[in-house]
């Protein structure tokens, strides 16, 4: 049995799409295959797979970490744009992508980059469509704003990481 | 960079498992092992920590096998030092340790 569900997530709310395809899976539907907003889920006995994403741009997806992935066990459920989700049984123990506090802040720091570049452009081309007749530049404002709330919550996520590395790894 | 910091637990880990060459699930594999089953390396830690690895000189990628995906790695003379400094400061971190509870439990 499948099904699929249309849903949006903000980028810089990953962990809570995290959180929702794992209870998805917890109450047996397990995610088959991703699209653009869109979520496909095979049905499987509740919490068979855990599932996990990571913001991965195409380059880094070597051949070797694939390889790595696979030889622990972890499937490759699909990719959309930077992003690739994995699922891993949960009979192989307990799924995760990143081990330390380390690798989560830098997880954290390529995402806000990311974001940054792209708020950065939008500013650029906004200030010159701002003089060009067709009055479109203030949509490349807002997604300034946008990317610009990301950045900062992203700054948050791994602030709350930081403080706690002071004291532990 | 100060040499003399403290190794993370991955990174000690990491280090110790390339003493003999191994490609990045043999060192998941070994890391948990070692540890007793306490350090688990996630793949996205472990490549992150091989490509930081390798940039210091620590450790080094051997060449490919052909047609093989998997890469080997193993430890640098440099990063056997790095390892030794850590190993005495780790003794020094039990000793005193054990000295000031060793002496409450008494």
């Amino acid at each position: 049995m499948r099904k699929s569900i249309t849903k949006w997530f903000w980028a810089w709310d990953f962990d809570k799409e995290e959180e929702w395809l794992e209870e998805m899976a917890r109450n047996g539907w397990t995610l088959d295959g991703v699209g653009f907003c869109r979520y496909h889920f095979i049905k499987t006995e509740p919490g068979e797979y855990s599932v996990r994403l990571q913001y991965l741009p195409v380059g880094a997806e070597t051949d070797e970490y694939s390889a790595l992935m696979e030889e622990s066990g972890t499937e490759r459920v699909g990719r959309i744009v930077q992003w690739v989700y994995y699922r891993s049984k949960t009979a192989n123990g307990p799924f995760e992508l990143f081990s330390d506090l380390d690798s989560r802040i830098d997880h954290l720091n390529k995402i806000a980059s990311l974001m940054l570049f792209m708020a950065i452009l939008n500013l650029v081309i906004g200030l010159i469509n701002s003089r060009s007749p067709v009055c479109l530049g203030w949509i490349n404002l807002v997604v300034v704003s946008l990317l610009t709330y990301g950045v900062g919550r992203i700054h948050g996520k791994r602030e709350a990481l930081e403080k706690e590395r002071r004291i532990r790894e | 960079m100060n040499e003399t910091l403290a190794l993370t637990e991955s990174t000690y880990y990491i280090l110790l498992s390339l003493h003999t060459p191994q490609h990045g699930y043999g060192i998941m594999q070994q890391a948990e092992q070692m540890s007793g089953g306490r350090v688990r390396l996630a793949a996205g830690t472990l490549y992150g920590a091989l490509n930081t690895l390798c940039d210091k000189g620590w450790i080094i990628q051997l060449p490919v096998v052909d047609g093989s995906r998997k890469k080997e790695y193993k430890l640098t003379e440099k990063g056997r030092q790095v390892l030794e400094n850590e190993l005495d400061r780790l003794r020094r971190l039990v000793a005193n340790g054990e000295a000031v509870l060793g002496k409450e439990e008494a």
